[in-house]
């Protein structure tokens, strides 16, 4: 598989995690706190796990792919770099919008052709297992709440961006709504910048520094 | 509302108390025993119980009303004798 294929995965699952471990300390509440953590914490072991398949074939490793290259470099989709830190309902929508995106993608990964690939994308999906019910869980305990559903059509059209545009049928019938204009990966919202300074800033501060 | 979890460590051994969590459903209280004692391979199964479906019991009825000491075996200690007999035999004890 080509390297910035693996790059769009990592970068996916790189700042989706890191933006959901914003919610850490401050979730609604404790079982969920410690819930909504370990998903982020596990998302970001499958961007590791990525990254080195693309460290590979770029004969880099994955720590330089995940902070040392600039914000423009980044191939991940729109939808995980929104910051929705105060906002509960549209976080949960966005889990639940973007796990079942991943499953779409995911499930054509079991068929690549590539073993490795195929190989991660099985292991990778049965630790996402548990990331659905979890979704699945909360949408539907939210689905009647005006939060939620008005988040859900904010964020429909970033969701769309996640997938390739033969597999956006597939994501309209597990999701339940019409196909529309997606946000499509390669232009960054303002939210990415300000997230990638926190997030490689320890790194920056010692460059080449071994830890 | 508050669910009582029970851990099972190996296939058939018996379910001991792990803890306690709060959640508002069934659904949610099992994807929360999971994440609490179950995500790192430490159990083979899982009881989820509401509290309000644990009866407990208590004095009187599980205390002793009367005495009756001569029923337990733990007043019985073999070793006194052993050392006694042992004595009068002559041998020393094996170990």
């Amino acid at each position: 598989m080509d390297a910035q294929e693996l790059l769009r995965l990592a970068d996916d699952e790189f700042i989706l995690g890191w933006r959901d471990s914003e919610w850490t300390g401050i979730a609604p509440f404790l079982e969920e706190d410690v819930a909504f953590s370990s998903i982020a914490q596990t998302e970001i072991g499958h961007a590791r796990a990525w990254y080195q398949l693309a460290a590979v074939e770029l004969e880099t490793d994955a720590d330089a792919l995940a902070f040392d290259r600039d914000p423009d470099e980044y191939a991940c989709a729109p939808l995980v770099e929104l910051r929705l830190i105060d906002d509960w309902a549209a976080s949960i929508a966005r889990r639940w919008l973007y796990e079942r995106a991943d499953g779409i993608r995911i499930q054509a990964l079991l068929n690549s052709v590539d073993r490795d690939v195929a190989g991660l994308a099985e292991k990778i999906d049965r630790e996402e297992v548990y990331h659905r019910i979890h979704a699945d869980m909360w949408a539907e305990r939210l689905r009647d709440h005006d939060l939620f559903s008005r988040a859900v059509e904010d964020l429909w059209p970033y969701a769309l961006g996640v997938v390739s545009p033969e597999q956006r049928p597939l994501l309209c019938h597990a999701i339940g709504l019409e196909e529309v204009g997606a946000i499509e990966r390669g232009n960054h919202t303002p939210d990415l910048r300000p997230l990638w300074e926190e997030m490689t800033m320890v790194r920056r501060s010692l460059p080449g520094a071994t830890w | 509302m508050i669910w009582e979890v029970f851990r099972q460590e190996r296939e058939g051994a018996p379910f001991q108390h792990g803890g306690s969590l709060e959640a508002p459903d069934l659904r949610f209280a099992k994807a929360y025993a999971r994440e609490f004692y179950g995500r790192r391979g430490e159990s083979f199964a899982l009881w989820v119980v509401p509290r309000e479906a644990v009866e407990e019991v208590r004095e009187p009825m599980v205390a002793e009303v009367f005495d009756r000491d001569y029923r337990r075996v733990d007043g019985y200690s073999l070793k006194g004798k052993l050392k006694e007999a042992r004595g009068r035999a002559g041998t020393a004890a094996t170990r």
